[in-house]
């Protein structure tokens, strides 16, 4: 018994206590507030009957436990009453956690409510794809929201063929993801041919870590991103600079040469999967890179965003990232250094 | 004496007569034979699905493992489960269901024994056929639950193993529940109404209707699967107006009743060892049995809680919330009687007492657990988390394995005619439970922390790292633990004590026949006239309730005479077909995935196994052929 308190004591510390990036019970928006206080109402009734059934298990098996020479117990078959105590009593219980559990499926279902900002969510193996259809930019694995105001994320799976065919490339295949951003909000999920929606908000700037729940794919594990929220007039700020043109690079340097490799290279294009324009414009079967050197990470929040991860995803993507050889997705196009160096310091021009 | 008679059909009908060696193994048709191959085969695939999730565990021991590569390690996650649930619970449960219900119903065999042979080797074609994967290119990497269209799109031949592989081993169970459906119905010896019977014969009832309700919905599922996969249609496909959801409904219709078949097996278990190693009935049986058919019957309107994500909509969430949740009523209502059964009882700790008491303390756990997942908005943040495996490995290793090794241990003595170490039993225990609860009682803490199911590797940072490396020593203690049980099963067979008829003082009609019992199980039919028959054949009750031994003999006295010994007992001869007739099927799976070519010879397999089962003499008198 002092084990088993002791053993919740611990869980209790341990779980809720932790400043993690994808703790559930450090909410930091409504969804995931009220999803804890459900989670805790019916935690403490199970914690209860664990205490009880536990106890009375061990307390039996020591109490009654043979001795020599004892009497033989008495044959008991059963007892009505008590039968029904113990079929009624869990029955209110589960009444008692069943209540607030239907009136917080119809909370969490609703259109939300006044100010909203709506985004579109393509998922796409294995990277995450964010529209913003009133502002008109378009953006990847790093999505910005404006705090206290609520979020419609509308989302799909879809998976652009082009580009890829020219490279003897078989397409991605759009399959079920599932958007998850553990301290704002649990998951919902994205399937194909339909179009599935949640609600996110944040109650204070930050940067929370999401992920794709539903198993897609031998990259699955790789598809991760982050929401990075922010007070209103930083995510103003935000908007325009991501609603400006991309950044031409001056004559002359590293940079210009690399833009120029991306447009063509020897052996393939970066344009013909990636987009260099604020709306969306172009090919979209890679992210769109507009303005990707204000990012803090690549590669669906796998990597920092700095001159050396670049430098060793363009030399090689398949090593950095499973799956993204075989498929879709990012072929090696054994590119010289030269080039690489080219291409990383027009990509970090990109701000 | 057997009567000699000259075979009249030519000799490739005959029945083949060896009672030793591999070919009388083969042609089996004994059901305590049968059971014993069910056993051994499924201990097999627990020791290959437990390397494979020693492989899963060791690679997330730290952030970004290294052991596996992703693709691997997706087809290694996909196997375990597979393996676990089709080839492990399902055909240990079956290896009981084999042995014992018919001992425990006082019956000679199964109602159709060579269907229960058909039904072992088609269940072995079809483990055989899935992990042959392996070496052709490839496991299964789509997840035991393959969700569409990902197990479609996928390349390779992988997941057409898995649609196969599954149709072929879900053909081996749909069979024996017919099987143990009509023996139980049928079969029951003079006296034993249904509401006489053990409560693991019920379960056995049970859980044969399950199977034989939701297994055809995952085979047609498993049938669109293979159809989208081998001919290009259309059934998952949303550019053609397909619906991946379909596969969901589909899997989870079977999936859900498939936990009970998982469970249900295990909990019959408990409910015959709790009252022998208490020396006290069943407290409540009807109710004990009443709320087993009761799961059975809302496991079928429990599936979409599998789904609650995917976006049903509130009101059908709603519904399957309340549906779960009444499901816990009738499960309570059996631990509350177990507790009651133990209450007041003179208790012995042995092993098979201690592994069911783990199997109550740990799927309380379990259960409780699960009545979280039915808060539906709290399941949103643990759905495909950590937390959900912890939650069914608490139910399906702390309850359904647990309350298995507690059936293995309880009738090793009547299965073997040896004892085994009682020492070594409880060490046995003791590991496993201590290691199971390391591997997964963490899992619930790393699932809250968000660490999601199905990753092969995580990174550095996210506060996971205490938890994974203690779930890690933890999985390494089980793997210990079924050593102990190993060296104790072979310490036991080499040189262990000889078993008495009935070692535990037991209450059922398999302690009153030797052990191991002799092939035709009872040299008379018994007559049963109350539940426990066994029990007040030996102890008569005195005014205050307690048992008083009776004089051996007095309250049966028409039987143990003695005059039986020597009467030829006729028993289902041995047959060449099932095993032939299950041969043809992964052929027909080999020539779908590679060549046309070996279809019709698998089909030519399956028609002459049948027709040759058909045509087959009903006997074989053979001079000297009984016993």
């Amino acid at each position: 018994m002092t084990a088993a308190v002791l053993a919740l004591g611990a869980f209790l510390f341990v779980a809720c206590g932790q400043d993690l990036p994808q703790n559930t019970f450090r909410a930091e928006g409504p969804n995931a507030e009220l999803q804890k206080d459900l989670f805790f109402l019916a935690f403490w009734i199970a914690v209860f009957i664990f205490v009880l059934v536990e106890g009375l298990i061990v307390f039996a098996a020591i109490r009654f436990r043979a001795r020599r020479r004892e009497e033989a117990p008495k044959q008991v078959h059963g007892n009505t009453r008590l039968e029904i105590v113990w079929t009624v009593i869990p029955a209110l219980l589960l009444l008692f956690i069943g209540v607030p559990t239907i009136g917080g499926i119809f909370t969490l279902a609703a259109q939300p409510q006044g100010d909203v900002l709506n985004v579109n969510v393509i998922a796409h193996q294995w990277w995450w794809e964010f529209q913003y259809p009133d502002q008109k930019i378009v953006t990847a694995n790093e999505l910005h929201i404006p705090v206290g105001r609520p979020v419609l994320l509308s989302m799909e799976s879809k998976e652009t063929p082009g580009g890829q065919e020219q490279f003897g490339l078989t397409p991605a295949d759009a399959v079920i993801h599932s958007l998850w951003v553990p301290r704002l909000s649990g998951t919902q999920d994205i399937i194909p041919g339909r179009v599935t929606h949640l609600t996110l908000q944040a109650e204070r700037p930050g940067t929370y870590f999401g992920q794709c729940k539903e198993f897609c794919g031998i990259s699955h594990a790789n598809m991760r991103f982050r929401v990075i929220a922010q007070t209103a007039k930083d995510f103003t700020g935000w908007v325009s600079a991501q609603q400006a043109e991309a950044a031409e690079p001056p004559p002359g340097t590293d940079a210009a040469e690399g833009a120029e490799l991306f447009a063509q290279f020897p052996g393939g294009s970066c344009v013909a999967c990636h987009a260099i324009d604020p709306g969306g414009e172009g090919a979209s079967v890679g992210p769109n890179l507009t303005h990707f050197g204000s990012r803090t990470t690549f590669g669906a929040g796998l990597f920092p965003n700095d001159a050396e991860h670049l430098e060793r995803w363009l030399r090689d993507p398949g090593r950095m990232k499973a799956g993204v050889p075989e498929g879709a997705k990012m072929p090696n196009y054994n590119l010289s250094n030269d080039h690489i160096q080219a291409l990383v310091a027009y990509l970090q021009s990109l701000k | 004496m057997a009567a000699v008679t000259v075979p009249t059909r030519p000799a490739p009908f005959r029945r083949p007569t060896a009672e030793h060696g591999l070919v009388s193994w083969l042609t089996t048709v004994d059901h305590k034979r049968i059971g014993i191959l069910y056993g051994v085969t499924a201990f097999a695939f627990f020791i290959i699905g437990g390397v494979e999730a020693l492989l899963i565990r060791a690679q997330l021991t730290a952030p970004n493992g290294r052991i596996l590569d992703a693709e691997t390690y997706n087809q290694v996650f996909t196997m375990h489960g597979l393996t676990m649930i089709f080839f492990v619970v399902m055909p240990l449960s079956a290896a009981f269901f084999n042995y014992m219900v018919p001992l425990l119903i006082g019956a000679r065999d199964v109602a159709f024994p060579r269907l229960n042979a058909f039904s072992y080797w088609v269940f072995l074609a079809g483990g055989l056929f899935l992990y042959s994967s392996f070496f052709l290119g490839g496991a299964p990497n789509c997840g035991w639950f393959c969700y569409e269209p990902l197990g479609v799109a996928e390349i390779g031949n992988n997941n057409s193993f898995y649609a196969l592989g599954l149709q072929i081993a879900g053909l081996g169970s749909l069979v024996a529940s017919v099987n143990f459906i009509v023996t139980i119905v049928n079969l029951r010896a003079p006296g034993m109404s249904l509401m006489r019977m053990p409560v693991f014969v019920w379960m056995t009832l049970v859980v044969s209707f399950l199977l034989l309700f939701s297994l055809p919905i995952l085979a047609i599922g498993l049938f669109q699967l293979a159809f989208d996969r081998l001919f290009a249609t259309n059934f998952f496909n949303v550019a053609a107006g397909g619906d991946p959801v379909l596969w969901q409904h589909m899997f989870w219709l079977f999936g859900h009743p498939e936990v009970y078949v998982l469970v249900l097996p295990a909990m019959g278990i408990v409910s015959e060892v709790l009252p022998v190693f208490s020396r006290k009935p069943l407290f409540g049986y009807p109710a004990i049995v009443f709320a087993g058919v009761a799961i059975a019957f809302i496991g079928f309107g429990v599936w979409a809680h599998h789904m609650f994500a995917v976006g049903l909509g509130p009101v059908a969430n709603s519904a399957f919330a309340i549906s779960t949740m009444v499901i816990a009523v009738p499960t309570g209502i059996k631990i509350f009687n177990w507790l009651g059964t133990m209450w007041g009882g003179s208790i012995r700790l042995q092993t098979p007492m201690l592994f069911s008491i783990g199997f109550v303390t740990m799927f309380v756990i379990g259960g409780l657990s699960g009545v979280t997942h039915a808060v539906v908005p709290s399941d949103y943040q643990q759905t495909d988390t950590y937390y959900i495996v912890a939650h069914f490995h608490y139910v399906l290793f702390g309850g359904a394995i647990f309350g298995l090794f507690s059936g293995i241990y309880y009738w090793w003595p009547k299965f073997t005619g040896h004892l085994y170490s009682e020492r070594l039993g409880q060490v046995h225990f003791w590991l496993m439970l201590i290691g199971f609860n390391l591997t997964f009682g963490p899992m619930h803490i790393l699932g809250l922390q968000g660490m999601p199911r199905r990753i092969y590797q995580w990174p550095p940072g996210m506060g996971w790292e205490l938890w994974n490396a203690v779930s890690t020593v933890g999985a390494f203690l089980i793997a210990a633990s079924i050593l102990v049980f190993m060296a104790n099963a072979v310490r036991s067979m080499a040189r262990g004590e000889r078993a008495e008829e009935d070692p535990w003082d037991g209450r059922t009609l398999e302690w009153s026949i030797p052990s191991p019992p002799p092939h035709y199980n009872f040299a008379e039919i018994p007559t049963v006239r109350s539940r426990d028959d066994l029990w007040h054949r030996k102890y008569a009750e005195d005014e205050s309730g307690r048992p008083v031994t009776v004089v051996a003999g007095a309250a049966h006295p028409e039987e143990g005479d003695g005059e039986h010994d020597e009467v030829h007992i006729d028993m289902p001869n041995p047959s060449y077909w099932p095993i032939v007739a299950a041969a043809g099927l992964p052929l027909i799976g080999y020539g779908l995935i590679y060549h046309w070519v070996f279809i019709p010879v698998g089909v030519l397999l399956l028609l002459a196994g049948l027709y040759g089962w058909k045509i087959e003499p009903v006997e074989e008198h053979v001079e000297g052929a009984s016993d």
